[in-house]
């Protein structure tokens, strides 16, 4: 029992075996890509694994604390950023091994063709709040 | 209304609409149905003179299967596609008094049944044995109540070719309480509590050893509860607990439970963990701990589990027994993509002296450590010893 997130890049993953930019799809090839992802995570659902999924906008604003009384610095947002996160799927899974399994299967989600995208994913393991009580001696 | 008596009701009202042939799964949601109905409708506090004919307090198991046998009945009766069972059911005689068999060891085999999967198997024991709501169970696990409603159907699904009276391994039943207890108190429900419940609830049933082994290991660590955080919610390592807000109560039943177990000469894993714990909770202070007879239990451990994590933990007590070089060529033999193999490490090379390796080893196993208040933990150590070396 262990929660992953499963993260989709826009940018900064290493190019996918199916590499064609979605605006360059025909609608029905759009159409059967969403249709993937819902049943995914409704079979995941179904399955009892499934905590979240989000989708983000590529863009966004970079805000730091600018000192007591003032407001906020804001910039950019960047073009040169290296990392764009796309979205994302939280899986609560009984093993690595099946989190894997599962985020192999959402690479395979149709693209260009009808063919699967294989696109890389990223598996991050979530940090717990505490160790399991035996385990601290 | 005493909430845990009623849940402690849950598993044998669930064998008690079984007997009477209602299929496991149906029976289930029966009686959970009726624990909801209770919880909402029953007086919080009945006054002792007011006691009215069938005051459900009078008793309450025959009022829940009452209730639940009902409600089993309208969901049979309203799915056509059951008509075949209703008409069965309903040639059955008027269900009499309780039967006086005791069912809930059944409940935990079943619940426990090694086609699940361990997460399916937590879950499903924590709501059929342990009568706690699927929203209690979704919210101490952090994933959403239709996730976890989906998990137990599906468990559910999966034991229903199960006979109910089939004999179960109590090792599996064991193997699902101790992950119960590990995953200790998240959110408003206290797990550590309900594992400790459950493994009562279970030892007063069955007489194993081992059953014994893990209750009094879970009572044994649950006694330092209070001890292992700070105010501020830090982890406080052994050696530095104030021993003095240990749990004696719980520490003394714990070590009379692993007494009469050892007595019976039939050594398991859990009683070896009880027994090391039973050492630490014995030792007045941190310096008094019996490291030599420690490491002893570690090579029983080692002998009943080949575990390579419990191999590492018996070299941190062989480093207390035998001095931090010891420990050193004990971590050797073992591989260091061990996880918390960097902590030990930076451990023992702390104790032999060795500032600079330690604080490299702590920043290492804070990197890879799989939660936050261990990684916290660790990287406090690391900057200890760097603000030390830089002075």
């Amino acid at each position: 029992m262990a929660k992953y997130l499963l993260l989709k890049h826009y940018r900064g993953a290493p190019a996918a075996v199916n590499d064609v930019p979605m605006d360059q799809w025909t609608p029905q090839e759009i159409s059967a890509h969403v249709q993937y992802m819902n049943d995914f995570a409704a079979r995941l659902e179904k399955t009892g694994e499934f905590v979240d999924g989000q989708a983000l906008a590529p863009e966004g604003t970079w805000v730091r604390y600018d000192g007591e009384g003032r407001p906020p610095v804001t910039d950019g947002p960047f073009a040169e950023t290296k990392d764009l996160i796309a979205g994302w799927m939280v899986i609560d899974v009984d093993s690595y091994e099946r989190a894997v399994e599962l985020a192999g299967e959402l690479s395979a989600a149709p693209g260009a063709g009808g063919k699967p995208i294989h696109e890389w994913l990223e598996v991050r393991p979530f940090l717990t709040a505490n160790p399991g009580i035996t385990e601290c001696h | 209304m005493d909430e845990a008596l009623l849940r402690s009701l849950t598993p044998s009202v669930i064998a008690v609409l079984v007997r009477r042939g209602a299929d496991f799964a149906a029976a289930e949601d029966a009686v959970q149905d009726a624990l909801v109905e209770a919880l909402r409708s029953w007086p919080a506090d009945p006054s002792p003179g007011s006691s009215g004919e069938g005051h459900p307090l009078r008793d309450a198991k025959g009022w829940l299967v009452t209730v639940a046998w009902r409600k089993f009945l309208d969901q049979t009766r309203s799915d056509a596609a059951r008509r075949r069972r209703e008409e069965r059911v309903d040639q059955e005689p008027a269900p009499g008094p309780a039967p006086a068999v005791d069912d809930t060891l059944q409940l935990y085999f079943l619940c426990a049944h090694p086609s699940l999967t361990p997460s399916s198997a937590v879950a499903l024991t924590l709501r059929a044995v342990g009568g706690l709501t699927t929203r209690q169970i979704a919210r101490a696990y952090l994933v959403p109540e239709a996730t976890m409603a989906q998990r137990i159907s599906r468990a559910k699904r999966t034991v229903s070719g199960v006979r109910f009276d089939q004999p179960g391994d109590v090792a599996t039943v064991l193997r699902v309480l101790y992950l119960v207890f590990n995953e200790g108190y998240s959110g408003d429900l206290d797990l550590a509590a309900e594992a400790i419940r459950l493994t009562r609830q279970l030892a007063a049933r069955v007489d194993h050893p081992e059953v014994a082994g893990l209750l009094a290991l879970m009572l044994l660590h649950h006694a330092r509860r209070a001890a292992r955080t700070a105010p501020d919610g830090s982890l406080v390592p052994l050696a530095e607990q104030d021993r003095g807000r240990w749990d004696t109560e719980a520490i003394a039943e714990g070590v009379t439970l692993l007494q009469a177990a050892l007595a019976r000469d039939r050594l398991g894993e859990f009683q070896a963990q009880a027994a090391i714990a039973a050492l630490h909770a014995d030792a007045p202070t941190a310096e008094e701990t019996d490291w030599v007879q420690i490491v002893e239990w570690y090579d029983e451990l080692v002998r009943l589990t080949d575990s390579p994590i419990v191999r590492l933990n018996r070299a941190v007590a062989v480093g207390e027994a035998d001095g931090p070089r010891a420990g050193l060529a004990a971590l050797a033999a073992l591989d260091d993509s061990l996880p918390r193999h960097a902590a030990v490490a930076a451990y023992l090379h702390e104790r032999d002296g060795d500032v600079a390796t330690a604080a490299r080893l702590y920043a290492e196993a804070a990197h890879q450590a799989p939660n936050t208040a261990e990684r916290d933990y660790l990287t406090r150590q690391a900057a200890r010893l760097n603000t030390r070396r830089n002075r």
